[in-house]
């Protein structure tokens, strides 16, 4: 949107500049938060949440319609699955940074005693969790059921996921794909995360997946590319696209390009940022890229 | 024996079948799902009346667990039907994730458990079904033993929040236990007393445990007989109170002996009363093709091994073994 010598459209466009503009300050905190958090416990996956840090961001604060009172069963509101839980530092900083529970809580991150589990688990009653998951694979099942429930509820909610590219070699994702076609569930949006690393490498060396694009439309799904999958304006745009597309009978699956390890310069363009964590001295590195914006925990 | 008579042969699975049938009726929060196995697990009557709230799921029952996880939120009640086998050691990940440790109101139901799901051999009889699931926290593990039984214990667990494993055969046994009987999920039942051993026995071996009690009383042997359909929480006060009096116990099941009900009554005696034990079970082995009596007889599953078991027991105690 281009402002125009008309006051009302120059309005709107400060106030979409506004937000943008706030949007990005909290990706900032969030990749802040991730770092912080995998290097006080020396574990965790940093590589997959940094560059998965605006998808959530953009989705918790301007996709979805969502009550903070957290309840299991999510009526009338929109629900959100992480099939790869292994990313779980950018969805705890994404819920704590939106007031499902306190901030402080991010201190605790895969401490003994802890509701913020390695993997996220519904089994420590932690607010904004409904799957455990981690065992890769799994969520697209998960979606699809909560999706039946959404409409035997008669819910117009919307269900996401989010999957990573290397989770898709496990053969139930592909159960579940054909699935949601067949059965035309037409509530549920599934992201890939294609990043293109896994741990051993690229996923293309490890086990290539092929023509993706051309997989979830000959198992007939509606289909959208994120290029851009690092970029807070693109992220909005394709995820209004892809409301906009569901109850047509079919499932919408987005294709979103990120950059592994994406804010920290030494920890993009490789897999070697996985799952391992930053120490000290490299933490003030990365913490030096991202400067603070909304305060840390 | 005159309280067990057989109202009429019927198979387990049907009770099941019944039972969500009148489920459906009484719980519109009530769905089920099946991968592909509608008349196996007698689920058309369901399916009749309420189509809308029944998934076919095709021949995918990782994704079918994954379903029924996500289906409890939102408040359904899903009921995931498919051989035993099938419904426990082919997706046991997804079980032990999305449903076990999530905590998901989900309610396994398998048929055909054990070997006599007869002809179609090892491949689709499984024996280690109740160890895989009694094994995962929080899991509530039942095994019935006729119709009736299976029938009432299906609409007790839909009245019960979190996992459960509901286990069935496919063939057709005596039907003995009350109609509309109620199900108290964690409690034994005595069916006969006797003072000089225990005989706790699950499923189909049930009814023959019965048969043997009454050779044995013929011969001078008085057995008490318990039936323990729930494995998971196990009653083991029901158990301690007989075997305090009996001081030996023969455990019978249709399955293997390591990580069945016998194992779990194990270590209750080893904990609280340790005495003999005997165990009708597979004994580490997979099953074969066969009619299922042929098979329960070649792999002794019936009231003569039964028998055998008890008088086997009770020489060890007299013996201080």
């Amino acid at each position: 949107m281009k402002p125009l010598n008309n006051d009302l459209n120059l309005k709107k466009y400060y106030k979409k500049m506004t937000k943008i503009e706030t949007l990005k300050k909290t990706v900032t905190q969030v990749r802040r938060d991730i770092l912080r958090m995998v290097n006080k416990v020396n574990s965790g996956h940093p590589g997959g949440s940094l560059g998965c840090a605006e998808f959530f961001v953009v989705l918790y604060n301007e996709i979805m319609s969502i009550n903070i009172e957290f309840e299991m069963d999510g009526i009338n509101e929109d629900l959100f699955f992480l099939s790869n839980g292994h990313i779980s530092p950018v969805l705890y900083s994404t819920l704590a940074r939106k007031g499902f529970f306190p901030l402080e809580e991010l201190k605790t991150f895969r401490d003994i005693n802890s509701r913020l589990q390695g993997h996220p688990t519904t089994h420590e009653g932690l607010p904004g969790i409904r799957i455990s998951s981690g065992s890769l694979g799994q969520g697209i099942s998960v979606a699809i059921g909560a999706a039946h429930s959404k409409k035997l509820n008669k819910d117009p909610h919307i269900v996401y996921a989010l999957v990573g590219d290397g989770e898709l070699q496990e053969g139930q994702n592909w159960e579940a794909i054909m699935y949601a076609s067949a059965k035309k569930i037409d509530n549920l949006i599934v992201t890939v995360d294609l990043n293109g690393k896994q741990i051993d490498g690229p996923t293309e060396e490890v086990l290539s997946l092929g023509n993706l694009s051309e997989k979830f439309k000959a198992f007939g799904w509606e289909l959208l590319h994120l290029n851009k999958g690092n970029d807070v304006e693109q992220i909005i745009s394709v995820l209004k696209k892809a409301k906009n597309l569901s109850g047509n009978k079919k499932p919408v699956c987005i294709l979103m390009k990120t950059e592994m390890g994406n804010g920290v310069d030494f920890m993009m363009n490789t897999h070697a940022w996985h799952g391992k964590a930053p120490n000290d001295e490299q933490l003030e590195i990365a913490l030096s890229q991202n400067i603070e914006t909304l305060g840390d925990y | 024996m005159t309280k067990f008579k057989n109202q009429g042969s019927k198979d387990t699975r049907s009770g099941f079948g019944d039972g969500l049938t009148e489920l459906g009726r009484k719980n519109k929060n009530v769905v089920a799902l099946c991968a592909d196995l509608i008349g196996s697990l007698k689920m058309n009557q369901f399916i009749k009346e309420n189509p809308e709230r029944f998934f076919q799921i095709g021949i995918a029952e990782a994704n079918m667990m994954g379903i029924a996880a996500g289906l409890t939120i939102g408040g359904k009640i899903p009921f995931t039907g498919t051989f035993a086998n099938f419904s426990t050691g082919r997706v046991y990940d997804q079980i032990r994730q999305s449903i076990a440790y999530s905590n998901k109101n989900v309610k396994i139901c398998a048929s055909h458990a054990g070997i006599t799901l007869g002809e179609d051999g090892a491949t689709h009889q499984i024996l280690e079904d109740i160890g895989l699931m009694k094994m995962l926290p929080g899991m509530t593990v039942i095994n019935t033993c006729d119709y009736n039984q299976t029938k009432a214990a299906t609409l007790a667990i839909s009245k019960i929040k979190g996992p459960v494993y509901l286990r069935f055969g496919r063939p057709v046994v005596p039907n003995f236990t009350p109609i509309n009987q109620d199900f108290n999920i964690g409690k034994g039942i005595l069916l006969k007393s006797g003072n000089d051993a225990t005989i706790v026995s699950t499923g189909h071996l049930v009814w023959e445990s019965l048969i043997a009690a009454e050779k044995l009383e013929n011969e001078g042997i008085s057995c008490e007989v318990i039936n323990i359909h729930t494995i998971k929480p196990l009653d083991e006060k029901i158990i301690l109170d007989s075997v305090k009096k009996t001081r030996c116990v023969v455990s019978a099941e249709e399955h293997n002996y390591y990580g069945g009900l016998g194992e779990s009554i194990s270590r209750t005696l080893t904990s609280f009363f340790p005495c003999s034990q005997e165990f009708v079970a597979t004994k580490d082995t997979f099953g074969e093709s066969g009619k299922p009596s042929d098979l329960m007889n070649k792999y002794s599953l019936n009231d003569t091994a039964i028998a055998k078991a008890v008088i086997k027991v009770i020489e060890r105690k007299k013996n201080n073994v």
